[in-house]
């Protein structure tokens, strides 16, 4: 059993978890990410490791409630327990001196983020952050983002803070400009990750995303995460979770998301029944 | 007759029974409809009328047939006479997982195929002897095995896996004296026996019997612990005096045809560990879903197609189809799998080859294209070669296919051990006699070293190694 050691409310639907697992903490990586299953009825699923500590022996999350598992795991409390915990998975980042890195957060993804972005700085790169989210009321970790980068950028989807529009029109407005970019690093919602991909090939600037698959095992072992890089194959849990943006087939890694929707509906329904019950 | 030099004493022989008993099954029906156990085993009467058919050869050519060689006249006889507790007690001194063994060995191939009495008429049911034995035992005698605790501090040895192989080694080497510990890192026990072969095949709770047998010899299993990321093999071996990689062949292959990523399209490992490990059939008391359509084709035709495709039907699929590139008598699997399959109403399409699946806008199947086969001449195995029929491509509507071609070694232990030797098909390459790997104090054994092959002989490998490990230590 995991346990929960900390719990912030971020945003309306925006958690943070700060979970005891030693082992885990021992060896983890920016970009890499833990499974997790509540309970023995509980699904398997991956969230992003957004920071860890191998002293304290824990690893913190951050993760959006979009459906029954994240939901649940949004009510548990501090004290409670989680009953597997497996990790650290996926290829870590390749950490080196690129030069001036340009690192793309939108919505959730700016968990993920971070510890890449705090790993580049320390590796001696300049960091420039754009980091997005639909409002203000749901953006978090500004503070944090822009202790680790040089500069850094905010937008707003409904302009109630920093600028008014979408992270790519700054990443657009660097590009015009021909600011020198080495290195692009962007995580966020598939949409906004094809766009940035799309915005950035004919400029020719390496840029790298974190791909959210669905998993079952995470090990290796199922093929339900795979995803087109070019014309191969590669299962996103031990080939990535970081690739090639200009490599990638978004479109089918859109309509892979869609493969359980009847399926995930059915089960938040349940939830949501059974959990206005116990309220009552 | 034939089996003379096998006679007990000359003038005492009976009249030779070729005939076996029958085992009884749930009606197809019915069965096709729910995940209980299909083949429901001997009672008392039938398998100690079954067993009393054996004549005891003297040279006992079925043991040469087992590749954890049990004495199977021994136990056998134990049977005829009633004696069902010694019975076990003579099985459990070369395996510790019989119940499992009765149930999903190839016996037809293995210690069946060598039975005297197969040679006139039906070899003796030893698998489900077997299966016999192990069952009267769970049901009626209290378990008394206590933990063996090393009276020196023993030297301790790490087991990657907890399936057949990771499993049988620890028990082994635990017997010896030595502190075991197996790091797996699912969340649960018994690799394949879990997550890949169904409850109406192998019922979960006999595995954890099984696994339970195995905990209280001493043995501690460690979940959540993949070794590759959370601990490297060289990490282990400053804790650990050896190490035994049982991690199986968990890499399934894709048909690499155009299509094969469309929603509705999944790998037969996806498929049934969604069902058998995470229990989507019970969805949505449990969260994991495994959505099926109502057209089912599942490509291939071993073991692990007759798994996924009965699966499928009982998953409420109407119609579900096997589509094999060779013909009915090529079929891999087990023959009363395929039996089982017809019999709930799996139809074949043999002599078929996917080439292409073929989607909506959506990204959802809409049916798959293959061609037409024909058996030519055989091949380096020894099997007739099937050849594509010209202009013979057709389709058929589909809204669910499942992969059931293969699986590879797993590849994340190789990959993050250097120094370990690999063979060409991402095996880890040992020496079968021994179970050594190129690293000194690294064995290995099972699906991982061998490719994809059986229960039985992924214990015989753990065996193998947990003798070798012996040796080694000491
Ligand atoms: C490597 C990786 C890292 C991730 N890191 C984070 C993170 O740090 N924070 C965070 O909030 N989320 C993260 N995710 C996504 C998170 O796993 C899903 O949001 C979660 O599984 C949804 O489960 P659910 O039961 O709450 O929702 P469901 O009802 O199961 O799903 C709701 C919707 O979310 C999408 N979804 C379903 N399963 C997944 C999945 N495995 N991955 C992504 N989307 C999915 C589907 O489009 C679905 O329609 C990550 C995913 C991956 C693969
Ligand atoms: C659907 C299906 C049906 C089958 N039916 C039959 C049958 O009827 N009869 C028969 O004899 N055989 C059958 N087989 C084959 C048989 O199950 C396998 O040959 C056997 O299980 C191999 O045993 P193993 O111990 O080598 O590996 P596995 O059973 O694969 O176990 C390996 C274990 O290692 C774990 N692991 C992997 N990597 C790591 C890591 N890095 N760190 C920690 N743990 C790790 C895995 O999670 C797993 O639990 C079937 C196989 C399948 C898939
Ligand atoms: S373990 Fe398998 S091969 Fe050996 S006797 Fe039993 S059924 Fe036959
Ligand atoms: S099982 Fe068959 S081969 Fe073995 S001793 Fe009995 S009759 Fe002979
Ligand atoms: S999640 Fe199963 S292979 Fe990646």
């Amino acid at each position: 059993m995991y346990k929960i050691l900390r719990k912030e409310i971020l945003s309306a639907n925006i958690k943070l978890m700060e979970i005891f697992a030693p082992k885990v903490a021992q060896k983890a990586a920016p970009g890499q990410f833990i499974i997790l299953r509540i309970d023995e009825q509980g699904e398997r699923i991956p969230l992003t490791i957004a920071d860890f500590n191998a002293e304290k022996g824990t690893i913190t999350m951050i993760f959006q409630e979009v459906g029954k598992t994240t939901s649940q795991l949004g009510t548990m409390k501090v004290g409670d327990s989680i009953r597997d915990f497996l990790g650290p998975l996926g290829i870590p980042m390749h950490i080196k001196n690129y030069g001036r890195v340009v690192c793309v957060g939108g919505g959730v993804g700016v968990a993920p983020l971070y510890p890449q972005a705090r790993a580049l700085k320390q590796a001696g790169n300049e960091i420039i952050s754009i980091i997005g989210a639909r409002s203000k009321s749901i953006l978090f970790w500004e503070d944090e983002i822009h202790k680790v980068s040089d500069k850094s950028y905010i937008t707003t989807d409904d302009g109630s803070y920093g600028h008014h529009g979408f992270v790519s029109d700054i990443l657009k407005r660097l590009l015009e400009e021909k600011e020198r970019i080495d290195r692009i690093i962007a995580i966020g919602p598939i949409p906004m990750m094809r766009v940035l991909c799309e915005l950035t090939k004919p400029y020719n600037v390496p840029t790298f995303v974190s791909l959210n698959s669905i998993m079952v095992d995470g090990t290796g072992m199922c093929g339900c995460c795979r995803v087109t890089i070019g014309d191969e194959v590669k299962f996103t849990c031990v080939d990535g979770p970081d690739f090639d943006g200009h490599k990638v087939n978004f479109k089918e890694l859109n309509a892979r998301m869609k493969r359980f929707v009847p399926e995930e509906k059915e089960a938040m329904e349940l939830f949501r029944k059974r959990s206005s019950c116990i309220c009552q | 007759m034939p089996i003379d030099d096998n006679k007990k004493t000359p003038g005492t022989a009976k009249k030779i029974n070729y005939i076996r008993e029958k085992m009884p099954v749930q009606d197809p029906s019915k069965r096709k409809n729910n995940f209980e156990e299909v083949a429901l085993g001997y009672n008392e009467e039938t398998a100690k009328k079954e067993a009393s058919r054996c004549i005891q050869c003297k040279t006992a050519p079925c043991k040469n047939g087992c590749p954890v060689e049990i004495d199977i006249p021994a136990f056998i006889k134990l049977v005829a006479e009633g004696k069902y507790d010694e019975s076990i007690k003579k099985i459990k001194e070369k395996n510790n997982l019989p119940a499992i063994c009765g149930r999903v060995c190839p016996q037809e191939t293995q210690c069946e195929s060598l039975c005297t009495l197969g040679k006139k008429g039906e070899p003796i049911a030893i698998g489900r002897l077997e299966r016999f034995a192990a069952d009267y035992e769970a049901a009626n005698v209290p378990s008394n095995e206590t933990k063996i605790s090393p009276s020196t501090p023993a030297p301790k040895v790490a087991v990657i896996g907890s399936g057949p192989a990771g499993l049988t080694c620890a028990a082994d080497l635990k017997r010896m004296g030595y502190n075991v510990k197996i790091f797996e890192s699912l969340h649960a026990s018994g690799g394949v026996l879990r997550y890949g072969i169904p409850e109406f095949r192998l019922p979960k709770s006999i595995l954890d019997r099984e696994v339970k047998y195995i905990n209280t010899l001493g043995v501690e299993i460690e979940y959540n612990m993949i070794i590759g990321r959370v601990a490297t093999i060289k990490e282990l071996m400053q804790e650990y005096k050896a190490v035994f990689i049982g991690s199986g062949a968990g890499l399934p292959y894709f048909l690499n045809i155009p299509g094969e990523n469309l929603n509705g399209v999944y790998s037969a490992n996806e498929f049934l560990t969604r069902v058998n490990l995470m229990k989507a059939y019970k969805f949505p008391q449990f969260d994991t879903p495994a959505a099926m359509g109502k057209r089912v084709g599942v490509v291939g035709g071993g073991n692990v197609a007759m798994d996924s495709a009965r699966v499928a039907l009982r998953l409420g699929a109407e119609e579900v189809y096997i589509i094999y590139r060779r013909s009915e008598e090529e079929l891999p699997a087990r023959k009363e799998e395929v039996e089982h399959a017809h019999e709930e109403g799996i139809k074949f399409k043999l002599l078929t080859n996917p080439i292409k699946i073929i989607g909506d806008s959506e990204g959802n199947i809409k049916e798959i294209e293959c061609q037409q086969m024909e058996l030519g001449e055989p091949d380096a195995s020894g099997r007739k070669r099937p050849v594509v029929i010209k202009d013979s491509e057709f389709t058929i509507p589909m809204d669910t296919v499942i992969i059931a071609i293969g699986q590879g070694p797993n590849p994340l232990i190789p990959q993050t051990t250097s120094e370990l030797s690999i063979g060409k098909h991402g095996n880890i390459v040992t020496n079968e006699k021994t179970g050594e790997t190129s690293i000194p104090g690294v064995f290995a054994g099972g699906d991982v070293a061998t490719g994809a092959a059986t229960v039985i002989k992924a214990m015989g490998a753990g065996k193998i190694a947990a003798k070798s490990i012996d040796k080694y230590l000491h």
